[in-house]
């Protein structure tokens, strides 16, 4: 070997040093990765976090957002008229099992029902070919923000106790006046079967040739909407929505029909709080029939994720970029209240006081 | 351990090298994707799965063709406790990187998603539904995610050391290129 010309004690260091900035830039890189030097990256822990305001108690045991809810079971009958739009199995003609869920968007379980504007329906398709597509929809016909960050400021304005936190916010994103005036003009239903549900996000149907299509979808019910306002809810009960359901499914199943709407080229496919124009062709895909309602806490529901990014083949996410920020948000969700059963047991027998 | 060579194989250590490269994504990109809400957070997920599969099947077939062609002997005059610790974290490597991927996909199961590989292409669930085995499964992944780097630091740091300092011979068994000239048996 040649004699190095340095002295072997500075050659060692050298060494020594050289694998100490190897090894420190690898741990750091790794850090850098994981966010640890990124208090501003939005994270889903904080995504998450910011769902329980300043000084709450998040509801443990529970999913952190559309916490109240109840479950069902049913099957969703396609048509075929799907398959011009996507290959997926879903949508050839046949009946394939749903599993679903009626909630309320809130963090609190125990929120009076008509103190929550936002409902909604969490649903799985299963088909033969192992496939499963799940999604969840709520009944506002826009989303109230344009971006998953703007959603995050839009929680911690919601949960600050300054009186303008809320208008200094709106003033920064004028988009949320469209889901405000149909929150505040919207009739309010007294029943989950009266409820539109709206994927409100876009997602791109892949057909047989291989041509993509933007689509958004909803659930239309087929039982007659009756308005009833806010107060005449509350005289009902905090928790009559889910009373109401059940003996409703008893009397026999409930319908809603699927229609998928296309985008033309051009409209805002990444942007669920704008609405597309009323114009856009529609696809009625098939019916979705509610059988039977279950229980909540120890039903089918409890432990499955209604993460909007579990999609069969010829479904996939488009350019919208909630999908997303909800896929990894509802995770974080999920992984935090599977941790939690001892707060909220299968049993109610088994419940702490 | 069969004795009498100086360097790994060449499928040895190209099964070393590929696996390191797919290792070190898989780590980048593990705790890259929990730590976002863009959309490179589904890319990010997309990689994992497939990528983390790939590994469990390298490792198995590294694992037989080490059965098979056994290792370099390290050096005689290397320390007793270096030595303990070199078999032990190799130990550790290996269950690793056999156990990572089977953590990962039995948590999957246990919390009812589909193991989506490809588009189209799933895994079958290894274990049932369960609450308390997710979350079980869900900490081994994240606790062991981090000690897996940390033994991969300390692997770089050794494999430098014995190429570095000791010049030993150990480093060039398993380097892509050798990098020192054969050294003559001596005596």
């Amino acid at each position: 070997m040649a004699q190095s010309p340095r002295s072997p004690a500075r050659s060692m260091f050298g060494s020594l040093v050289l694998i100490a900035v190897v090894i420190g830039g690898g741990a750091a890189a790794f850090a850098y990765t994981a966010g640890w030097f990124s208090p501003q990256r939005l994270t889903p822990d904080r995504m998450v976090d910011a769902f329980t305001p300043p000084g709450g108690k998040p509801p443990l045991g529970h999913r952190r957002n559309h916490a109240k809810g109840i479950c069902f079971t049913g099957v969703f009958e396609a048509n075929g008229a799907g398959s011009a739009l996507s290959h997926a199995q879903v949508f050839t003609r046949g009946q394939y099992p749903a599993l679903g869920r009626f909630n309320l968007g809130t963090a609190n379980p125990n929120a009076p029902d008509a103190t929550v504007r936002v409902r909604g329906m969490g649903l799985r398709i299963s088909t033969p070919d192992g496939q499963e597509w799940r999604t969840a929809m709520i009944n506002a016909p826009v989303f109230p923000v344009s971006t998953p960050q703007a959603f995050y400021h839009l929680l911690l304005a919601s949960g600050n106790k300054d009186p303008n936190a809320m208008k200094t916010f709106a003033t920064a994103h004028p988009e949320i006046a469209a889901f405000g005036a149909w929150a505040r003009n919207a009739p309010w239903t007294g029943s989950y079967a009266e409820e539109r549900f709206n994927s409100l996000n876009s997602f791109i149907f892949t057909d047989n040739s291989g041509a993509e299509h933007t689509v958004r979808w909803s659930l239309l019910p087929a039982a007659q909407v009756v308005p009833i306002s806010q107060d005449d809810l509350a005289k009902r009960g905090p928790n009559f929505l889910e009373q109401e359901i059940t003996e409703r499914v008893h009397g026999g199943p409930l319908h809603w029909t699927m229609v998928v709407t296309v985008a033309n080229p051009g409209d805002p496919t990444a942007d669920p709080s704008r609405a597309w124009p009323e114009d856009r062709r529609t696809v009625n895909v098939g019916t979705l029939t509610v059988q039977q309602i279950e229980p909540e806490r120890n039903g089918p529901c409890r432990d499955i994720n209604f993460d909007p990014t579990v999609l069969p083949s010829g479904i996939r996410t488009s350019d919208d970029p909630f999908p997303a920020a909800r896929s990894s948000a509802y995770a974080k969700s999920y992984d935090r209240r599977t941790a939690e059963t001892k707060y909220y047991p299968r049993t109610a027998a088994e419940a702490q006081p | 351990m069969i004795a009498g060579h100086q360097r790994f194989n060449p499928l040895q250590r190209s099964l070393h090298w590929l696996m390191a490269v797919c290792i070190l994504a898989m780590l980048f990109i593990g705790v890259g994707m929990v730590s976002t809400v863009m959309p490179k957070y589904l890319t990010l997920v997309s990689i994992h799965k497939p990528l983390g599969i790939a590994i469990l099947v390298l490792a198995l077939i590294r694992l037989a063709v080490r059965l098979r062609y056994g290792a370099p002997s390290l050096p005689a005059d290397l320390p007793e406790p270096m030595k303990l610790a070199a078999y032990l974290s190799h130990y550790a490597l290996y269950a690793l990187m056999i156990g990572m991927p089977l953590i990962g996909w039995a948590m999957l199961s246990a919390a009812a998603y589909p193991v989506v590989l490809f588009d189209g292409v799933l895994l079958p669930p290894i274990l049932p539904q369960s609450d308390s085995l997710h979350t079980l499964l869900w900490d081994a992944h994240f606790y062991l995610a981090f000690a897996f780097f940390a033994l991969i630091l300390l692997h770089v740091a050794a494999a430098l050391f014995h190429a570095l300092v000791r010049r030993d011979g150990v480093f060039d068994a398993m380097s892509p290129v050798p990098i020192q000239k054969e050294v003559a048996p001596a005596e």
